[in-house]
């Protein structure tokens, strides 16, 4: 870009580097998610499969959080319910600290849902109307046998809602009777409530309104320095995802097009893909936006049905050549864990 | 294609705007006075909209900011008589367009206004739509019904303009269904057919909050050229700070009904005034802002509109509240050359009682952070 996203106050650290931890929470290897197609009445023919998730690796380290950004139909989601074993993904390794969880059975893997925690889009969708804050919270201290008896329970309960920003004098209300950011808050105390050491938090704020959506953004990073948690951050909005991640991956097709540290990919960004997409992301500020290269992308998203040979993004890509084509582009690593997956940059 | 004819549109129908015009002393296209509207509930009356003005002129882009339950959907719904009656009731204020006060016209003529001389196009393209007509009959229906235009001419021209809006083989997907089209195309559709009699203003109601980051751009700055091309106006309603300050030349940021605060884009993102503009700029993560910083949040919750607070709406959130705020509601006043970097004669407007106070405050705020 002829304008570099250079941050305005750069000084600041935060946007970390690139973790050179031998210990990671999480590592994904290869991770494909086929959906079959098939055709027939009585006797049924597979015709072909979505590739919703087709070949995706990364790491996430303790206490890292990983930024997942895409389009509508780009498999983020599928990703993270897929590392969830929430759908069984169709091949690859997710390896949770060390232990390989597609090759055990749902029973097996109980122990490790503790451990592992989503946060839905939806705190409308995600809460069961007919429990009150303190059932919904309360819940997953049961389910696994850490509640003891029903004072500590409440008592729990009680320091979980104070924890996340609600009067714990709130416990006997209906999720309707909550607004929508102290409903997300809601679903983030019963994620909390096992002391995951790993969440999924899936557009957790793309509902909200943004005065809102700072506000969860905010409980979102104190929790994560609190109780050392690791983040898998699924959203389509790359500003928040910038803010809140220390490395981040583009997905495209079910594709990673680019992953990088935070800074990295913000400042550098080397896929045309990313470049584009960046570009279309409007900053608030009239003066910076006249200056602002502007590249637009024909056309949609291909379908994941049939997707294009070789490169998925070359239908939309602005140089794209033949042989973009033939060519399927590896993720490699350009220096600095800065990967890319572009046989022309 | 599109005839940039500024004396066009309703050919055929003898109810043309200009043999009512009854100027009443307003040069811009539109201009809307102290607009209130109010819906009945179980509650009592909820005030949507409470005294709100502003106007756009030809060629330009306004924006109207504001989150959820701010009023900016019903103003909108207001300048069109789109208000579902009986709950929800115009009470006062006038709108007018192109001179003409489209609260004292009747129906009919109003009929020929909608999708006629003001387009609008909403957030759901799915829901807008009728699934049971191709794309092509819903366009061809407006020739008929405003431009007096049939058959092959028709189809053309819908050809040409779904074209011109992008649409991918449009004479072939001109008998598509919208269920066979992908959220981007439905839009593009629903562009197509606001703007296939050429309005002289376009309404877009979070038009592009539904669709993807590429996808948005690729419309807004087809809406964009058509107001550089047509000198259409484009009254942008959205939440997004980014495409207000990307595409809208003034900008009006709405709050519990009311406007509260008004002016050009440079001037509210460089000097904003009221308490709540600086804190939803200060709230939404930027692209180009390093991660991690903490984010100043506005705490609190939006307010309810059928319990809203005696004095400003915004008192029980803000940092600066004073016995005053408490009691009496700010009026909108031209901001102070000397208080914001503006330059004197712009219409830069806020309505807040102690923002020439805190302003000071808060450039202190940016310079130690």
């Amino acid at each position: 870009m002829t304008t570099p996203l250079a941050g305005h106050d750069s000084a600041n650290s935060g946007d970390g580097g690139v973790d050179t931890k031998t210990n990671t929470t999480l590592s994904v290897h290869d991770l494909k998610v086929h959906f079959p197609l098939s055709t027939g009445f009585l006797i049924r023919r597979q015709t072909g499969a979505v590739k919703a998730v087709d070949g995706v690796s990364f790491d996430i380290a303790p206490g890292e959080t990983l930024g997942l950004v895409g389009e509508s139909g780009s498999g983020k989601t599928t990703t993270g319910r897929a590392i969830l074993q929430l759908q069984r993904p169709t091949s690859g390794s997710v390896q949770f600290r060390g232990v390989e969880l597609t090759a055990i059975s749902a029973k097996e893997i109980r122990p490790f849902r503790s451990e592992m925690q989503i946060i839905f889009q939806d705190p409308y969708g995600s809460l069961n109307p007919r429990m009150n804050a303190g059932q919904i919270i309360g819940e997953p201290l049961t389910v696994h046998g850490l509640a003891g008896d029903k004072t500590q329970r409440l008592d729990r309960v009680a320091e979980l809602l104070e924890r996340v920003g609600l009067n714990p004098a709130m416990m006997g209300r209906y999720p309707h009777e909550f607004s929508g950011g102290q409903r997300q808050r809601i679903g983030i105390a019963r994620a909390l409530a096992v002391e995951p050491s790993f969440i999924v938090c899936d557009e957790p704020v793309s509902a909200l309104d943004v005065s809102i959506q700072a506000q969860i953004l905010n409980l979102l990073t104190e929790l994560q320095a609190e109780f050392n948690i690791s983040y898998l951050f699924i959203a389509h909005d790359l500003s928040v995802v910038r803010h809140i991640s220390d490395r981040v991956a583009v997905m495209y097709l079910g594709k990673i097009m680019e992953l990088a540290s935070s800074a990295d990919l913000y400042e550098n960004p080397t896929h045309p893909y990313t470049r584009a997409l960046m570009s279309a992301v409007p900053i608030p500020d009239p003066v910076l936006e006249r200056q602002r290269e502007r590249i637009v992308l024909d056309g949609d998203i291909p379908s994941p049905i049939n997707p294009p040979s070789g490169c998925v993004f070359r239908t939309r890509c602005p140089i794209a050549t033949e042989e973009c084509a033939e060519v399927v582009p590896e993720l490699i690593d350009r220096g600095n864990g800065h990967q890319v997956a572009c046989i022309k940059v | 294609m599109l005839p940039a004819d500024p004396e066009r549109a309703h050919r055929g129908n003898s109810l043309t705007l200009d043999t009512l015009a009854e100027n009443d002393g307003s040069t811009h296209l539109l201009e809307v006075r102290n607009l209130a509207t109010r819906f009945a509930t179980a509650d009592g009356y909820v005030q949507a909209v409470d005294g709100v003005s502003f106007h756009i002129d030809e060629g330009e882009i306004l924006g109207l900011v504001g989150e959820s339950g701010c009023g900016k959907s019903v103003t909108s719904l207001s300048v069109m008589r789109l208000i579902p009656t009986p709950t929800g009731e115009i009470t006062d204020g006038q709108v007018l367009f192109e001179g003409t006060d489209l609260q004292q016209i009747s129906e009919r003529e109003m009929r020929s206004v909608r999708g006629g001389s003001i387009g609008m196009i909403f957030q759901e393209p799915m829901t807008s739509l009728n699934p049971v007509l191709t794309i092509g009959r819903q366009i061809t229906e407006a020739f008929e019904i405003h431009l007096d235009l049939k058959g092959s001419a028709a189809r053309n021209r819908a050809v040409e303009i779904l074209n011109r809006v992008g649409f991918p083989d449009p004479s072939r997907r001109f008998d598509d269904y919208p269920h066979q089209l992908s959220g981007g195309q439905r839009q593009r559709a629903m562009i197509a057919m606001a703007i296939s009699c050429n309005p002289r203003l376009l309404i877009a109601d979070e038009a592009t909050t539904a669709l993807d980051v590429t996808i948005q751009a690729q419309i807004l700055e087809l809406l964009q050229s058509l107001c550089d091309e047509f000198k259409m106006a484009l009254l942008i309603i959205t939440h997004n700070l980014g495409v207000v300050a990307r595409y809208a030349q003034r900008v009006a940021v709405m709050y519990a009904g009311k406007i509260i605060e008004s002016g050009t884009a440079d001037e509210i993102y460089a000097a904003p005034q009221h308490p709540y503009t600086k804190g939803l700029l200060a709230s939404v993560p930027r692209l180009d802002a390093s991660a991690r910083d903490r984010l100043t949040s506005i705490e609190g919750e939006i307010p309810d509109l059928a319990d809203l607070p005696a004095g400003c709406a915004f008192e029980p959130r803000c940092r600066w509240a004073v016995d005053r705020c408490r009691v009496e509601s700010p009026v909108q006043v031209p901001v102070r050359p000397s208080q914001g970097r503006g330059a004197a004669g712009t219409d830069h407007q806020v309505a807040c009682w102690e923002s020439e106070n805190i302003d000071a405050g808060t450039d202190l705020e940016r310079q130690l952070s």
